[in-house]
């Protein structure tokens, strides 16, 4: 796999101006130009693999011959599905996943409870603005967040990646949003992702790379474009990308990296769409069973009893978002007959928490904290539904059976509104909760 | 495979099914053999007890949406479908199809041109589709030659081991 890091590109001599995922996967393919619509055989630079499919990635490696991975530096792995272990299977799973990871002296290996993957990954400074990175994980298109082309592909194509260094790509079309505007007190880059998924659809970037900027973007921290990068995918996006900017910059510099050079689309570069989205009007929004595309402002379905709230997941369980939560929180106590969760998205984050007070706000207003990890937001274990129960949740996903019985209901919305919710027993707008000092 | 002719019972589906109704999240380890039997339990209980081996799907926008997970393709194939048509299809279903060597294909007009149970064939090399119980002829978006080669190979790993990587 390609090491080292991104070189700015001088010139545009004679070549056609490219957007992100094309400059992106130019350099993955060893090409001074490649456009929309073309396939690439890419060199990938980072290989992720989470619990639910190492194993079965590592066996089949064995199955065809290979058993090794062409970069093991490159290839990071964490357990972070099954945690802790739900079950005797799930353990066998993980320890199987030890070995292999011991065998094949992959570097990179985080072991239960060290957090969720795309938490980990740029956190843990894995994370470099223009590089390709693969996972056996949709959500990989997070790392976009730092101008990465993070994007999520199936075991067989993971197999092929860590055998031969190599994945085949088409350069995808990409969509521009060029966002104005300040959000209004209340209102998260959470209420945005979910606005754009009910305006444009869950398939409105499908095959597409989603390209957020415009002024609006400057403004937002890394824990904000990493929640908006995460749910491109749930609008069908291959990558959801940032240009690398001061924000990201400063955030590398924190996380262990040594920062970065600003990586922007080039000026002339062209793009299948661009929309202009308006920041300053948006109100906190709410995904509707059984669609993420079904979105609602908050003050129009508020009144519906919930059952649990769960603050956590890749989307939205980092320190920023527990501390939007706890803000909310501090102070009262949630409802009766409702369960609160919140899973940090990482040790780190919870080692903050602890650190900052939050987890005191969280747990005194009655929360029960769960290890880092992605056990409710995929459905596997720690707070699944019955039928008839309703879940507010900041995660990214409210499919049918998600969490659970099929005869349950799931809610997206952002940690201010799943906190509020949680206060009043039904979905609240958390502008409409009297903050605690009379503000 | 690309150039065979399939024939088979049409399953309609609806827009935007998931990974999680083909593939539930609580049966995501479980072998093959258990997988399939909860294949789209929570919106078509009598799918995976009613599918016969050369079934194909005729499904609405988006399918095939949410994880990464090729268990969502795998399940179909090891319960005998031979091949997905849909208005759209999510980007990692497509590609984890391909991967497993199941045709999938992109046809605007298919959902709206089948009843469930309707016969159909599909030459998926060609992209021509064809609902014999109604005699209706549809075009489908051609699959690119790379993926005709993955699909001729029949799978990536399959191609993986005629590369001789090792």
């Amino acid at each position: 796999m390609a090491v080292g890091v991104w070189e700015p590109d001088e010139g545009g001599c004679g070549t056609v101006g490219m957007n992100l995922a094309e400059r992106i996967l130019a350099r993955a393919a060893g090409r001074d130009q490649v456009a929309a619509g073309e396939f690439v055989m890419a060199e990938v630079d980072l290989a992720l693999l989470h619990d639910i499919f190492a194993a079965q990635v590592f066996d089949l490696l064995r199955e065809v011959g290979v058993d090794r991975v062409s970069d093991p530096d490159r290839t990071v792995v964490v357990i972070d599905h099954l945690v802790p272990a739900p079950s005797t299977a799930a353990a066998e799973l993980h320890q199987k996943i030890r070995e292999h990871v011991a065998r094949l002296g992959i570097g990179a290996f985080y072991d239960a409870g060290r957090g969720i993957c795309h938490q980990l990954l740029p956190e843990q400074g894995h994370i470099r603005p223009g590089e390709l990175v693969v996972g056996t994980d949709s959500h990989t298109t997070t790392y976009g967040a730092l101008g990465a082309g993070g994007t999520g592909i199936g075991t067989s194509d993971m197999v092929y990646a860590l055998a031969t260094g190599r994945l085949w790509f088409r350069v995808p079309e990409t969509i521009r949003f060029e966002m104005t505007g300040q959000l209004m007190s209340g209102v998260s880059w959470k209420d945005v992702i979910l606005h754009l998924a009910g305006r444009f659809g869950s398939d409105g970037a499908q095959y597409r790379a989603m390209e957020f900027a415009g002024p609006a973007v400057a403004g937002a921290d890394m824990s904000s474009r990493l929640t908006v990068s995460n749910m491109a995918l749930e609008m069908g996006a291959k990558f959801g990308l940032f240009a690398a900017d001061e924000v990201t910059d400063a955030y590398l510099r924190d996380h262990g990296g040594a920062g970065t050079e600003p990586f922007q689309p080039d000026p002339d570069a062209t793009y299948e769409a661009v929309h202009e989205i308006a920041l300053s009007d948006l109100e906190p929004q709410v995904a509707l069973p059984h669609e993420v595309d079904r979105v609602s402002p908050v003050v129009e379905v508020e009144g519906i009893t919930i059952n649990q709230a769960f603050i956590g997941s890749c989307t939205n369980g980092r320190i920023e978002d527990l501390r939007a939560a706890a803000e909310v929180l501090a102070g009262k106590h949630i409802a009766d007959g409702v369960r609160l969760l919140v899973a940090p998205a990482s040790q780190a984050v919870l080692g903050e928490a602890l650190e900052t007070g939050v987890a005191a706000s969280l747990v005194e207003a009655g929360a029960s904290i769960l290890a880092p990890g992605c056990g409710p937001c995929f459905g596997g274990h720690g707070g699944l539904l019955a039928p008839g129960e309703r879940c507010i949740g900041t995660h990214n996903r409210n499919f049918i059976g998600r969490m659970g019985s099929a005869q349950a209901e799931i809610y997206l919305a952002s940690p201010a509104t799943v906190a509020a919710s949680a206060l009043t027993g039904h979905i609240t707008d958390p502008r409409h909760l009297e903050a605690p000092d009379g503000r | 495979m690309a150039d065979d002719i399939l024939k088979g019972r049409a399953w309609r589906l609806d827009h935007d099914i998931s990974t999680d109704v083909l593939s539930p999240g609580a049966y995501a380890v479980d072998p093959v053999e258990v997988r399939k039997l909860h294949v789209l339990e929570s919106v078509v209980p009598e799918f995976a007890s009613e599918v016969r081996p050369g079934d194909m799907i005729v499904a609405g926008r988006n399918f095939g949406c949410g994880s990464s997970r090729e268990t969502a393709a795998e399940n179909l194939r090891a319960l005998g479908v031979t091949c997905i048509v849909a208005e759209s299809l999510s980007r990692l279903f497509m590609r984890n199809a391909i991967a497993v060597g199941l045709p999938a294909l992109v046809c605007r007009d298919a959902h709206a041109a089948f009843t469930q149970g309707d016969e159909i064939q599909v030459h998926p090399g060609e992209g021509r589709i064809i609902n014999v119980s109604s005699g209706l002829e549809l075009e489908a978006d051609p699959l690119p030659e790379e993926m005709c080669r993955i699909l001729a190979a029949g799978g990536i790993l399959a191609m993986l081991k005629g590369q001789g990587v090792a």
